[in-house]
């Protein structure tokens, strides 16, 4: 038997496990990218519409936020979450908490950016003609979101990408512990460093195959609205 | 009774005065057109009477009662406003004209009976189904006016509604409005650089330039007797003639300009430094005998073909413009260098009290 082939049956008779991490993985980056959206969306709307002083260095922050490294963000929540830390007295460090906390640090502002970029990409004067028709505040920056929605769904399958596949922070504030915080990305650190490469492969694999299946599922919400 | 009343207004952006209007008034019931050259601050006025942009300074009034700020929604909903660009919405067109019934909390199908009723009046019911994406240009702009009128506003703002449609479209759209908007007695403001449409639409034009209103009157008024030289170049009055009453007999003033003098209705007295506003297209050009009071000669300078009329530069000691049709320039066989009539009526001669040129001989 291949190497390949033993490592799938060995992953597949570790089913229970391999479930169970792939469910802890799709919670924590789900949970954090619908965080992320109900942060992200409404921030990047104020950012786009709003002059304010100061703006500007939010939209930069914003901007180099959207190329933060996990790991440094792992660091920082970690430093944060950890008992000598400011918030140490939630005690959530090595729990999904952590990990959903963390990861939607990542994830909001690439939401934040792309929502940004949307809503200034719409014709500025939808803006007006929106609240020219009697809309409200709220019933205008829904308008603007259903306007920019195709950019949005963008910002939904960028912002679960970047951390579905992310290993730095969940790593630091996760602790990788088994049956706990183990995620696909850790558990594939985990074989590679054990030498146990084969099964590094087939877990690959199967989060490539999830991240595929997702941004298929993406891609088809986009150009159903389109059409 | 006044429906919208602007009191001493002031826009300014980026240290520059954008709007500077003392008091403009919109009445019940009336299309009033402001009318101006573009950046002279018309978009900005629409977005302040929508209540959409806070002027610096100045206070809004409807029916009487002061609009505070921020504008409660509920007075933002009498209001609807049509741009330049449609600015439809993604979705089909019925979508788009239901828009502003569905925030308002009208039921879905109330609101698609509605929306559909206005797509009928407005002929595009056709397209009702239609993504809004794929519209002409004129269907698309149909769409944007059905969106606002569905509303049933009590005030109406179209900012250079037909200004992106081609002429037959445009011509057309123009008329469909017109009738609308009459038929159901909504309040309209209708900004336009475009002279033809203001006077085929306005009950009441408010000329606008580089923010400041320069007059405000009935299309007659405006078009006969315009205030200044600012609105008399804007209207195209073509002969604007510096010159001084000389005489006066009854209801007419003697005017001398360029050492010739004729007759206007005027009540101006003698020595009145004036701005003589003389329309090119209401002068006849005789070639023997005289018609009317007033009567000068000239020479032909230049003729300038212009498809169904002809422009006809006259030297009379002055420069005049005359417009004549191209059958005119045939019958009088009208030639540069060689001497005309000028004929013209005193009431067509409109004077303007000249303070520019009052205060340059004033200064030392």
């Amino acid at each position: 038997m291949t190497p390949i082939a033993e490592a799938v049956r060995s992953v597949l008779a570790a089913r229970g496990e391999l479930a169970g991490i792939l469910a802890l993985s799709l919670l924590v980056s789900g949970a954090a990218v619908v965080a992320a959206m109900a942060l992200g969306v409404p921030a990047g709307i104020f950012l786009a519409l709003r002059r304010f002083p100061g703006r500007r260095v939010l939209v930069t922050l914003v901007n180099t936020g959207m190329g933060l490294p996990p790991v440094v963000v792992g660091l920082f929540v970690f430093l944060l979450l950890a008992r000598s830390g400011p918030f140490g007295a939630l005690e959530i460090l090595y729990t999904p908490w952590a990990m959903v906390l963390a990861q939607i640090v990542i994830a909001t502002p690439l939401v934040t950016g792309i929502t940004l970029a949307a809503i200034q990409g719409l014709d500025p004067r939808v803006h007006l003609q929106i609240l020219s028709l009697g809309a409200s505040r709220l019933q205008c920056h829904w308008k603007l979101v259903q306007e920019a929605r195709l950019s949005l769904v963008a910002a939904l399958a960028a912002g679960f990408g970047s951390i579905i596949s992310e290993v730095g922070a969940v790593m630091i504030v996760g602790g990788n512990i088994r049956g706990q915080t183990r995620v696909m990305t850790t558990a594939i650190v985990l074989e590679t460093r054990q030498g146990d490469f084969a099964a590094a492969v087939v877990l690959g694999a199967i989060l490539l195959l999830l991240t595929m299946l997702f941004n298929w599922l993406f891609t088809w919400i986009q150009q159903r609205q389109k059409g | 009774m006044s429906l919208l009343r602007l009191a001493d207004i002031g826009v300014r952006a980026a240290g520059h005065s954008i709007l500077d209007l003392p008091e403009l008034d919109v009445e019940e019931g009336e299309i009033h057109v402001v009318l101006g050259p573009t950046g002279a601050g018309k978009s900005t006025l629409l977005r302040v009477m929508n209540l959409l942009q806070r002027p610096e300074r100045g206070a809004i009034f409807w029916r009487r009662e002061r609009i505070p700020w921020p504008a409660p929604l509920a007075l933002r909903r009498r209001m609807a406003m049509v741009f330049q660009s449609p600015l439809l919405f993604s979705g089909s067109v019925l979508d788009n004209v239901a828009y502003g019934l569905k925030i308002r909390g009208e039921r879905g199908a109330r609101a698609l009976a509605k929306a559909e009723a206005m797509l009928r009046r407005i002929h595009i019911d056709h397209a009702a189904h239609q993504r809004a994406a794929t519209l002409s240009g004129g269907e698309a702009q149909r769409t944007a006016i059905a969106r606002a009128m569905v509303l049933e506003p009590d005030l109406l703002l179209l900012d250079e509604p037909l200004a992106a449609l081609d002429e037959p479209i445009r011509e057309h759209l123009l008329e469909e409005l017109r009738q609308i908007v009459r038929e159901r007695r909504i309040t309209c403001v209708y900004v336009t650089h475009e002279q033809a449409e203001a006077f085929a639409l306005a009950d009441r034009i408010s000329i606008l330039d580089a923010g400041k209103l320069l007059q405000t009157g009935t299309p007659e008024e405006v078009f006969y007797r315009p205030k200044g030289r600012a609105v008399a170049e804007f209207l195209k009055t073509g002969n604007i003639l510096a010159g001084e009453v000389v005489a006066r007999d009854g209801s007419l003033a003697r005017v001398r300009v360029g050492g010739r003098t004729f007759w206007a209705s005027s009540d101006l007295p003698p020595a009145s430094r004036v701005l003589a506003c003389i329309r090119p297209e209401e002068i006849h050009l005789t070639r023997n005998g005289d018609a009317g009071t007033n009567r000068l000669d000239g020479t032909v300078t230049a003729l300038l073909q212009g498809g169904a009329t002809v422009k006809v530069e006259i030297d009379c000691g002055f420069p005049v413009l005359v417009l004549v049709t191209r059958r005119t320039v045939r019958e009088l066989d009208l030639r540069r260098g060689e001497r005309v009539g000028l004929a013209f009526a005193p009431v067509i001669v409109h004077l303007i009290p000249d303070d520019e040129t009052r205060r340059m001989a004033a200064s030392p």
